[in-house]
């Protein structure tokens, strides 16, 4: 096995066996970078220098014994998080050039844990988007089929893992933009609780609904990384003081007894057959496992897309009003007096898709229908928290597919509203309740293509999460496949 | 009830878009299906309901008035496409 | 017609607090431009705002001192526009749900009290500033501004004069200050100050169309603005037309209202609840310890000088006006119990000196001690009132407690009566002429005796005395 194929954990091990150097891992990395990235595109901006001077000094502290949770270990971030010194570009023109003069709160974390950067990873532009099409540097391709989109909006963070250009990364998840991502590419995804990880330096989409998380090749590694990226952030307001357990400890332990919900409102018509029946087979396991499985009703999941589709879009539109061309990032050349440099700026350094959604949620703010839309969303986002609410006192943890279907060709975007419909509500309903949730393989179509499965737990009960999805992991033995490359 | 095509002009000034005529038939029944999601969600009877604004209830997260290191003229204007001198320079507002 | 105006004011005051209200940068006024700036003021991608609890405090203080509610919960909203003085392209306000509400101050026009409503009190973020390039089309811009602490206060539409107008703001203005939340300087722009004014014949009930007033940079302006505003309606609906709803730019070398005009009239700032930061619970306890901390105010404290100290209404006006000087004064009074002399030494010669160098009365040269001293001296008789205007003089240039002076200078008042009997006869013996035209009736003479007398004791002599004894010694 080349080191670049390696766990964290794995990684780990060889470290502190001296069987390894952080030099050497990175080496590797960078290797598998220059065999498979010009037909991944997985990376906005390398960062191979910096990475090899941290993975020098890495290897110093290794021989004094100071070894920390993630030292010398490469990870990729999703071009989302502000890197201080480094471009941060969210897949959009308008920020092309923007260098920030800070860190984000993760990756001040990831760095004092050791890690080695790799790059800024490709990303749907600020975010709005499942495909990783509309970025501004172009998009990424599913390292399983390159015909195929990774998902998104976090693609690149995903494809990095998936085809061994890092070990790990982040990526940021607002309605999937984690999970969906994960499925598609067959790796471990996990979006934690509203407020467990902190946003400061995560350049927002909608505020009340972004949340950073991890990708990682298994669950244990999934645990490591929880332990670097959580905890409370005096920086950010809506951080949550909540105890962080160490999560690894919840890796490798059974989940006999354990009740599993199924909401009946999602295993509804259009799920793609073959996704069905690696759910089915999901099911069994677990039921093997000891577990139970349990009906359960989610009865406003028809009200999500409306509540999602409303709230994301107002928050969006106000938190981009910031990229006016006066501070930094693009400006129009080709503009008049202020109203025209702003109209210009906007118009020239937004993709389609960014700009819809600003349009919707403007629209959605303005006068005479904050009652009527934003608030009413609110009040039915109420209704949708309290659903789980009441799940949870039927089951541990709910199980269901993270997306109806697996990976569709670039540029081919599914006509079938069910599917489209199946594929929002999946991940959607999660971030709107604030609950943390996971997607973990769970098979492959007989093309070869990833297939996950999600589980969902209520507020800072991602211990359960890593708990059920290891036990699954182990039990499920699904065929460790690597990507044709 | 549709917006019009008027609304839609209005809606992009607000955001300072511009858009083109193409695109404003496209953007004009992308924002009219806001009122069809706004049409189900009257379906439910919210009274009573209090809005929700954050998943978790936290309350009076404050910091203390204690001074921290700006980050300096340089650092602040360094990512500005337009500086001049120690100042951020725009196209004037012509009315 | 009789026509009666309405007036309400919108007031920004900014909070003496030394970091801004949701980062740690420094509001310390006339800094090199965007050098109190950092990523999070600047609105840069990714940053979040905590609010600053000091914030919280002093918007607590100016509520309670000006008898509001404070609102059990309050939160921050978003006020959405673009402009280059605003990084994020929206204000963090409070819209919905304010700090506090109902409150009142009293005014106290032409001896009668009234009482003004206050509407509401918000907290907000200030903007930065724009400096447009008078040659060419393009505008500077300085952000060390954006992210000050401003408090809104909102009156109702109460008052019915510019007076009135007037001395609402000079009551909030002393108010802030008092509580030492706010410097309140309306040509820095720490104090700022908008208004709207309608017109309405009197006896109506509903409310004219209103205009709003901007661009008032003092006190005196505030008041021409609202008279000029005032007359304008008046001459408008006289004369058969209608007020148009908009906003007025005061023009101070003009003396006039003109209309902005402009395009962006109504706003449609599409507030909604702030995302990013949380709600603020304000508790029994925490407003009980904030209103511990509120000190005497200013009316009150008139009220209370006029009561204790038997000093007339405008004394204690001028005396309040600044609580260092009333601090000042009281400390004189506790330590020579004469607080009519006391009031009239500071208001006369200690106030006077200190205008004359533009000083405040926390550097005066004269300590309340010295200066309580010195009125005893002159109440026990060792000084006249005459000599102490020297010595009070000689006290302020030099720091020098009075004793000392009247050590040094040897000014100590002549009060033996067998010393002032000598040097009358010598002066009557020295003048028979004038003792002689005196006596024969020119009672204008006396001055002239009383001059001797003073000449001969270099002024030390008692006045009271010599009167006492020149009408005995010279009638004869």
């Amino acid at each position: 096995m080349e080191l670049h194929q390696l766990t964290i954990h794995e990684l780990q091990e060889k470290i502190k066996e001296g069987k390894t150097s952080a030099e050497q891992i990175a080496e590797s990395v960078f290797q598998r970078i220059d065999a498979v990235e010009k037909r991944v595109h997985s990376y906005i901006r390398l960062m191979k220098d910096e990475a090899m001077a941290v993975a020098d000094k890495a290897d110093k502290d290794i021989k004094k014994g100071d070894i920390k949770a993630l030292t010398g270990i490469p990870i990729a971030l999703k071009d989302i998080v502000c890197t201080k010194g480094i471009s941060t570009t969210c897949g959009s023109h308008i920020l092309h050039n923007f260098v920030p003069p800070y860190d984000a709160t993760v990756v001040e974390k990831l760095r004092d844990a050791g890690a080695v950067f790799v790059g800024k990873a490709n990303m749907d532009e600020f975010a709005m988007g499942s495909s990783t099409e509309t970025s501004y540097f172009g998009p990424t391709r599913n390292p399983w089929d390159l015909e195929r989109i990774p998902g998104g909006s976090s693609g690149g963070s995903a494809t990095a893992v998936a085809a061994d250009e890092c070990i790990a990364s982040i990526g940021s998840d607002t309605g999937g933009s984690i999970r969906q991502p994960a499925a598609l590419c067959g790796i471990v995804g996990l979006k934690p609780t509203y407020g467990r990880v902190s946003r400061f330096g995560l350049v927002a989409f909608a505020s009340s609904l972004d949340q950073i998380g991890p990708f990682t090749k298994d669950v244990e590694d999934c645990a490591i990384m929880m332990n670097v990226l959580a905890g409370y952030d005096p920086r950010e307001s809506t951080s949550v003081r909540a105890e962080i357990p160490d999560y690894r400890q919840f890796v490798g332990h059974d989940i006999k007894g354990w009740k599993v919900g199924i909401p009946k409102e999602y295993f509804v018509e259009g799920i793609d057959p073959e996704v069905n029946s690696a759910i089915q087979k999901t099911i069994t396991v677990l039921e093997k496992s000891g577990a139970k499985i349990v009906e359960i009703s989610l009865p406003h999941t028809q009200y999500c897309l409306a509540v999602y589709y409303i709230i994301a879009p107002a928050e969006a539109s106000s938190n981009l009003a910031r990229y006016d061309g006066v501070k930094y990032g693009f400006r129009s050349p080709d503009s008049g007096d202020l109203l025209d440099m702003y109209k210009k700026t906007r118009m020239q350094g937004f993709g389609a898709e960014v700009k819809r959604r600003i349009m919707i949620g403007t629209y959605a703010l303005s006068a005479g229908y904050y009652d009527a839309y934003y608030k009413k969303a609110s009040q039915v986002r109420s209704l949708i928290k309290r659903d789980f609410e009441e799940a949870w006192k039927k089951c541990d943890v709910i199980l269901t597919p993270t997306t109806p279907t697996p990976a569709f060709k670039i540029g081919e975007k599914t006509d079938n509203p069910l599917q489209m419909y199946l594929s929002d509500v999946f991940t959607i309903s999660s971030n709107l309740a604030g609950i943390p949730g996971i997607s973990v393989p769970c098979g492959f179509t007989s093309d070869g293509l990833p297939i996950g499965v999600q589980f969902l737990a209520g507020h800072f009960e991602e211990g359960k999460l890593i708990q059920i999805a290891s036990a699954y992991e182990k039990n499920a033995k699904i065929e460790k496949r690597r990507p044709k490359l | 009830m549709k917006l019009s095509s008027q609304e839609v002009e209005y809606v992009a000034h607000l955001a300072r878009l511009e858009i083109t005529d193409k695109e404003k038939d496209k953007l004009t029944a992308q924002l009219n299906d806001i009122l069809l999601y706004i049409d189900k969600l009257n379906e439910l009877d919210t009274k009573g309901v209090e809005p929700m604004s954050h998943a978790i209830a936290v309350t009076n997260a404050f910091r203390e008035d204690n001074i921290v290191d700006s980050i300096g003229t340089e650092k602040s204007l360094a990512n500005a496409p337009d500086a001049r001198g120690e100042f951020f320079r725009v196209p004037k507002v012509i009315d | 017609m009789d026509f009666e105006a309405v007036i309400g004011l919108e007031v920004h005051a900014q909070l003496l607090t030394d970091t801004k209200i949701f980062c740690g940068c420094s509001t310390k006024f006339g800094a090199a431009p965007n050098s109190h700036t950092c990523q999070i003021c600047l609105g840069m991608p990714g940053v979040l705002p905590v609010l600053n609890k000091k914030v919280v405090e002093f918007a607590m203080k100016m509520a309670l001192a000006t008898n509001c509610e404070i609102n059990k919960s309050c939160s921050f909203a978003r006020k959405n526009y673009f402009y280059p003085d605003l990084p994020k392209g929206y204000q963090i306000s409070q819209y919905a749900y304010p700090l506090a509400e109902h409150g009142y101050v009293i005014l106290d026009v032409d001896g009668k009290q009234k009482k003004i409503g206050i509407t509401r009190i918000h907290m907000e973020e200030d903007a930065g500033k724009l400096i447009h390039d008078e040659h060419n089309p393009v505008s500077y811009i300085d952000l060390n501004r954006t992210g000050v602490p401003l408090i809104e206060i909102v009156s109702e539409p109460d008052m019915r004069s510019s007076e009135e107008a007037a001395d609402y703001l000079k009551r909030l203005h002393e108010i802030l200050v008092y509580l030492e939340i706010c410097d309140g300087n309306m040509e820095e722009g720490s104090f700022r100050c908008d208004a709207n004014v309608s017109i309405r014949p009197k006896g109506q009930k509903e409310f004219g169309t209103r205009a709003e007033l901007k661009n008032m940079n003092s006190f005196r302006n505030v008041q021409r603005a609202l008279e000029y505003e005032i007359k304008r309606q008046q001459y408008i609906v006289e004369n058969g037309g209608t007020v148009v709803q908009e906003t007025r730019l005061w023009d101070d070398a003009q003396g006039s209202t003109t209309s902005m005009r402009s395009k962006e009239e109504a706003h449609d700032y599409r507030y909604f609840p702030d995302p990013d930061l949380v709600p603020i619970l304000v508790d029994k306890a925490w407003g009980e310890k904030i209103r511990k901390q509120i000190p005497e105010l200013p009316l009150a404290k008139r009220e209370r000088f006029v009561k204790d100290y038997q000093i007339p209404a405008y004394d204690a006006g001028v005396l309040t006006a600044d609580k260092a000087l009333a601090d000042y004064y009281e400390k004189v009074v506790r330590l020579c119990a004469q607080p009519k002399a006391a009031s009239n030494w500071v208001m006369g010669d200690v106030l006077r000196f200190l205008n004359e160098e533009k000083r405040e009365i926390k550097s005066c040269p004269i300590t309340p001690v010295a200066l309580a001293e010195m009125i005893s001296l002159i109440d026990e008789g060792t000084i006249s009132g005459k000599m102490a205007k020297d010595i009070v003089e000689e006290m302020y240039k030099t720091g020098k407690q009075p004793k000392k002076i009247i050590e040094e200078k040897g000014l100590v008042q002549i009060t033996d009566e067998g010393e002032l009997i000598k040097t009358i006869t010598s002066i009557m013996e020295a003048n028979p002429n004038q003792l002689t035209d005196y006596r024969g009736g020119k009672e204008k003479l006396f001055g002239f005796f009383v001059g001797q007398v003073m000449k001969a004791t270099q002024g030390k002599a008692n006045p009271q005395l010599v009167n006492e004894l020149l009408k005995k010694m010279l009638t004869g």
